[in-house]
């Protein structure tokens, strides 16, 4: 019989790396996404 | 709630609630996810890899939470025609698609080590992929039905309706079909977990729902942007 020899802590890690990731990436696109249409709206009011 | 549907209220309140949420968020969610990682003990029967709960659960909870809010911002719209509520049903979607598939890969992820597999077609795991398919379409269909015009925001609406009954499918699935998933540890009033495993992953889920309320402010903010900025520019075309 064959066992794999599993490191537990690297599936701890993969797992909080796409995780974190993934908010991060969501936090950075949608505060950037608003200030651009923040900054976008302040110019149309000023023209 | 009809007070605070007037978009120049909202836009007062959302301007320091987004800083506010955001912060706290981080602190909270980063220090529970340290201390689940760092100082929470390893489980007796799946060792280390334990520690992926306080990531796994607080995102299947707020992919389904997010659903939920979804189709009540879409009733609301229906409804009462709430002027928000439109741009909350929108600006919730895409976090919750967020959520909802990294709580599918930090699931398969942990899956591997915990029953030999990254994935079955089973009851819990194939509904919450239902789920993040819905929100995709509802994406899809939310921005078709901005390009044509307001009339088309009814068809998101019915759809966020629609898909929430997906929502009690994806709760029950453990209970109502056999499964490799285990059934709900947390329920109204009662834990099966051990206090030092749910004192980090309460304090993970209060994070991550308040970064999740952060980002759904910042984009209901972009869309309020977005609108009032094609509002003016019509209103000078319209003078000039």
């Amino acid at each position: 019989m064959q066992y794999e020899a599993l490191n537990q802590w690297h599936f701890v890690a993969a797992a909080y790396a796409v995780g974190l990731g993934g908010v991060a990436v969501l936090l950075a696109q949608s505060w950037l996404a608003m200030r651009r249409a923040e900054r976008r709206r302040d110019g149309a009011r000023g023209k | 709630m009809h007070a605070f549907a007037n978009p120049a209220r909202f836009l007062r309140l959302a301007r320091w609630m987004t800083p506010l949420f955001l912060a706290c968020g981080l602190v909270l969610a980063g220090g529970a996810m340290a201390w689940g990682v760092f100082v929470a003990p390893a489980d007796q029967l799946q060792g280390e890899t334990v520690r992926i709960v306080y990531l796994h659960v607080p995102t299947a909870w707020l992919g389904m939470g997010g659903w939920t809010a979804l189709a009540l911002a879409s009733l609301s719209e229906l409804v009462w025609r709430h002027p928000l509520a439109g741009i909350a049903a929108r600006a919730v979607a895409l976090p919750g698609a967020a959520f909802a598939a990294i709580c599918l890969v930090t699931g398969s992820i942990w899956g591997r080590p915990a029953w030999g597999t990254w994935w079955v077609w089973d009851g819990r795991l194939t509904s919450m992929l239902v789920l993040l398919f819905l929100y995709l379409a509802y994406l899809a269909l939310a921005d078709a039905a901005q390009r044509d015009g307001a009339g088309g925001s009814r068809i998101p609406a019915i759809f966020g309706l629609v898909g929430a009954v997906n929502i009690p499918i994806i709760h029950y699935s453990v209970l109502w079909w056999n499964s490799l998933h285990q059934p709900p540890s947390i329920t109204m009033g009662k834990s099966a977990m051990a206090p030092e495993f749910l004192a980090p992953l309460l304090v993970s889920t209060v994070g991550f729902s308040l970064l999740f309320g952060a980002v759904v402010l910042m984009r209901m903010r972009a869309l309020l942007a977005e609108q009032q900025t094609e509002a003016r520019l019509r209103r000078k075309a319209m003078a000039a």
